[in-house]
């Protein structure tokens, strides 16, 4: 404790003097990009058990390139190197989590130098980026490296060590994913290749099937959305809806004729879980309004319904949210926040 | 029984935005008003509030949005770059023209006076001012004030006077006219004490042909601040008492006291007031005063949204207050008023609450207007080394000062002593990253992000589309709950003195062609 007349003379060294509010929440970004990479990691640990420890390497090996690709670049730029707000490990997650676990390990480092560096570096750094980086990532090593995107398929390991596909060779053990099947041979076929129907359901919801690296296990990745959801880093409007759109328009027009298709298959197969919680959910690339929130979330479903059915790939999530993310400026700008004062009665 | 109580009654709230940050209300809650002694010097401001003219220059005083204040050179460094990279001169606020609505001074140096006396007299918008301590006029003289300095009569005590009482001596009100009452209030000087501090009279002169038929009771819904939660708890008689004086001189029925749900013990203590009233008057009251439990969110009292909460009437854009049919004021207003009309006493003292860790005893103090933060400081056992902001008011409106000379007004709520664990401060901001809190905080349904992005850009000038200069009433929720940490509620106060400084311009430009035209023609 000090007096009066001590305090005056230490006072004017350390007193701030700023604008009110004097107090802040206590969220920050980096806050909030840690907990999603928190949410991000139980589908990681549960693909070592299903594709192999591989997929551990390759997702170490995307997370480290992302994050050196980011303080590289930014070094270079002379910006203020920010791999520290943990937004560069979710891309590194991500881009690993949407790539087959088949692929040689050193594929994510192109698609983490698009990512990042031309995505969204050269856009101007977290916040002006218009495209998911790590969509584009992804959506970069389909055009460069097709081989390996569209047949490094691997099917779970059942009884086995999860080193079996650390030495194997990739083309042999190949494995279609159910939206290949489903795609080319139909819903009989899918059946027939997992045994029943019940099997599919339980198989897809933890994760043990053919898919991309994270996408498998719809149950985790549930869990680390609602974790998101709980602590009202995301709204439930872009999940529900992109989530609602697809499994209503596959049991539209998903079928042999109409009304026929299965809606939970369309929604437990492929990336659309992982989509709809953790890539349209970005900040940067999703509306803020509610409304407009919603209608960006029906068009990633559609756009997601109509890739699988027409397209020439049998998954469409990827292209269609970043079909979507150059629509979110104009949706922004027509569904404006209703004004508090708009509703007098005068 | 407590929760009984708060389960029956529905908590009602406005719909959009607003925030919960932590209440910090125990550090003083349970304390009970404390009379602090009289100080040694009081220093009475010939301004005691902002007046609406007054905004002006309040936005300039914000405009370094960050700044510490150095010893050496006078001036104070601007901490955000990439914003103002000036340095600002503390000259630059002291010679600026002041437009407070300030008092006419009614003594002479050298004079003496006694507790209660008046020694200034309002004009216009100003309030009349009295001598909180009796002793001397010491001197009329420039005195810190937290926007620069500031002319106050000072007073230095006389030790021998005997503190001055004030007995009930009007206990039969009722039998005044509206307008002795109005007078009684006017010759007190007191002012609203809910935040800019309008001089009552100002406040209640409402022309007749409105159709104001509720007056509505608020108390502040700020984090620390407590004062007015004591003020509830231990004078909830005067506050009903008051309640029907103002329903007297405005002419109307209905009172509704909005109370937040995080205050029970203030909400009993007041619905028992009312039941002693009610008991006491029986049919002869023809008042409906009613408490209403608030859901506690801030800001619950701000104008537009306590009038939504409680009526749920939207005040049109542009329009004042009193044209959704309401009156507001403070409960503490109400005591005071109490205070003026049933015991004749001066509005010269009041209760603060001064909290914060940075403070060695905090407490809720009763007060003479013009102590100084000094004297405040050393009765309550001084600061902790710690203490890294010292704010005149709430954490969320509060003005930050850095001179301890600085002494309390009419309209100061309460002063916090804040460690740096308390205010968090962030020495820089990020980009923002399109999260949408502020969207979702803003009470008005603005857009503090974009204003942001504007400002940023030094577009300043082009943010009035976003209906800033309307709507907002910098609540501070956008700040608040930015990840980035990016000061918009700051921006938008430099926006809306870039939007004035553009209008005046355009004004000058547009009044200069006139002027030529008319030396043409003579």
């Amino acid at each position: 404790m000090m007096n009066a007349q001590s305090e005056k003379n230490s006072i004017s060294n350390c007193l701030h003097v700023s604008s009110a509010p004097h107090i802040q929440s206590e969220v920050t970004i980096s806050k909030i990009m840690w907990t999603v990479v928190v949410s991000l990691l139980p589908p990681l640990i549960i693909s070592i058990f299903i594709f192999g420890f591989q997929t551990l390497i390759i997702t170490l090996v995307s997370v480290v390139s992302c994050v050196v690709t980011e303080a590289v670049s930014q070094k270079m730029l002379n910006r203020p190197v920010t791999i520290k707000d943990g937004s560069a490990v979710i891309t590194g997650l991500l881009l690993a989590y949407i790539i087959p676990p088949g692929v040689p390990w050193w594929l994510p480092i192109p698609g983490a130098f698009m990512a990042i560096y031309v995505t969204k570096i050269l856009m101007g750094g977290l916040g002006y980026n218009i495209f998911n980086p790590a969509l584009i990532g992804r959506a970069f090593l389909m055009a460069t490296y097709p081989v390996a995107l569209t047949s490094a398929w691997l099917a779970p390991i059942r009884n086995g060590s999860i080193f079996t596909y650390m030495n194997a060779n990739v083309d042999a053990i190949s494995s279609a994913t159910p939206l290949y099947v489903l795609k080319h041979y139909g819903m009989a076929a899918l059946i027939e290749k997992f045994g029943s129907m019940s099997v599919i359901y339980t198989d897809f919801f933890f994760g043990f099937r053919p898919g991309c690296i994270g996408e498998t296990s719809a149950f985790l990745i549930l869990l680390g959305g609602l974790v998101l959801l709980y602590k009202k880093y995301i709204s439930w409007h872009i999940p529900v809806s992109v989530m609602g759109s697809t499994a209503l328009l596959t049991w539209i027009f998903g079928g042999e004729s109409f009304f026929t298709g299965n809606p939970l298959v369309a929604i437990l197969s492929g990336g659309v879980m992982l989509g709809a919680f953790f890539m349209a959910t970005d900040y940067v690339t999703s509306p803020n309004q509610k409304i407009a929130q919603l209608i960006f979330g029906i068009g990633i479903g559609a756009l997601t319904v109509l890739i699988r059915l027409k397209g020439g790939y049998p998954e469409g999530i990827c292209y269609a949210i970043l079909l979507m993310n150059p629509v979110v400026p104009a949706l922004d700008q027509w569904f404006k926040a209703k004004r508090f004062s708009e509703g007098a009665t005068q | 029984m407590k929760t009984t109580v708060l389960n029956i009654a529905k908590l009602l709230t406005f719909q959009k935005g607003g925030i919960n940050p932590p209440e910090k209300m125990r550090l003083t809650k349970n304390l009970p008003i404390e009379v602090m002694p009289t100080p040694p010097e009081v220093a009475i401001f010939l301004k005691q509030h902002v007046g609406t003219a007054c905004l002006e220059h309040c936005i300039r005083a914000d405009m370094c949005l960050h700044f510490v204040r150095q010893p050496t050179d006078n001036a104070c460094k601007i901490v955000f770059k990439g914003l103002q990279n000036t340095l600002y001169s503390e000259d630059y606020f002291l010679n600026d023209n002041i437009c407070f609505n300030s008092s006419e001074v009614h003594v002479q140096q050298e004079e003496k006076v006694s507790e209660g006396d008046l020694i200034g007299k309002g004009s216009k918008l100003g309030s009349n001012l009295h001598a909180s301590i009796s002793g001397l006029v010491k001197t009329i003289s420039d005195t810190p004030h937290p926007f620069g300095k500031e002319p106050a009569i000072v007073l230095s005590i006389d030790p021998d006077a005997k503190p001055k009482s004030y007995p009930i001596v009007n206990e039969n009100w009722m039998s005044l006219s509206r307008e002795d009452l109005f007078a009684k209030i006017k010759e007190a000087g007191i002012v609203g004490l809910g935040g800019a501090g309008i001089p009552i009279d100002s406040k209640l002169s409402v022309k007749r042909d409105s159709k104001l038929d509720t007056l509505i009771l608020n108390s502040e819904s700020e984090p620390y601040l407590t004062s007015n939660y004591r003020i509830m708890l231990e004078h909830a008689f005067e506050i009903i008492e008051g309640a029907k004086i103002l329903l007297t001189i405005l002419d109307i029925k209905e009172c509704i006291i909005g109370v937040e749900n995080n205050k029970p013990d203030a909400i009993i203590a007041l619905n028992q007031a009312i039941e002693n009233d009610t008991q006491k008057n029986g049919s002869k009251n023809q008042f409906k005063i009613v408490v209403q439990p608030l859901q506690t969110k801030y800001p619950q009292d701000a104008t537009d949204q306590i009038t939504f909460t409680l009526t749920g009437r939207i005040k049109p854009t542009g329009k004042r207050i009193s044209a959704s049919g309401v009156n507001i004021q403070n409960v503490y207003t109400a005591k005071v008023i109490y205070d003026a009309v049933v015991c004749h006493k001066p509005f010269y003292e009041k209760v603060i609450t001064v909290s914060g860790r940075g403070i060695a005893r905090p407490a809720n103090l009763l007060v003479k207007i013009g102590t100084r933060l000094r004297d405040i400081v050393d009765y309550l056992g001084g600061m902790t080394q710690d203490v890294a902001k010292i704010v005149i008011g709430g954490p969320m409106l509060g003005f930050a000062v850095s001179s301890l000379e600085i002494p309390i007004t009419k309209t100061t709520p309460g002063v916090l002593f804040l460690t740096q664990d308390e205010i968090d401060i962030q020495p820089s901001y990020d980009p923002c990253i399109r999260c949408g809190f502020c969207l979702q905080a803003c009470p008005m349904g603005l857009e503090p992000n974009n204003v942001s992005i504007y400002v940023e850009a030094g577009k300043s000038a082009d943010t009035e589309q976003f209906g800033i200069m309307e709507d907002c009433f910098e609540c501070g929720c956008c700040a608040y709950v930015c990840p980035s940490k990016r000061p918009l509620v700051q921006f938008i106060k430099l926006a809306k003195l870039k939007i004035l400084e553009a209008q005046q311009k355009k004004k000058q430009r547009e009044s200069k062609p006139k002027e030529s035209k008319q030396r043409e023609s003579t």
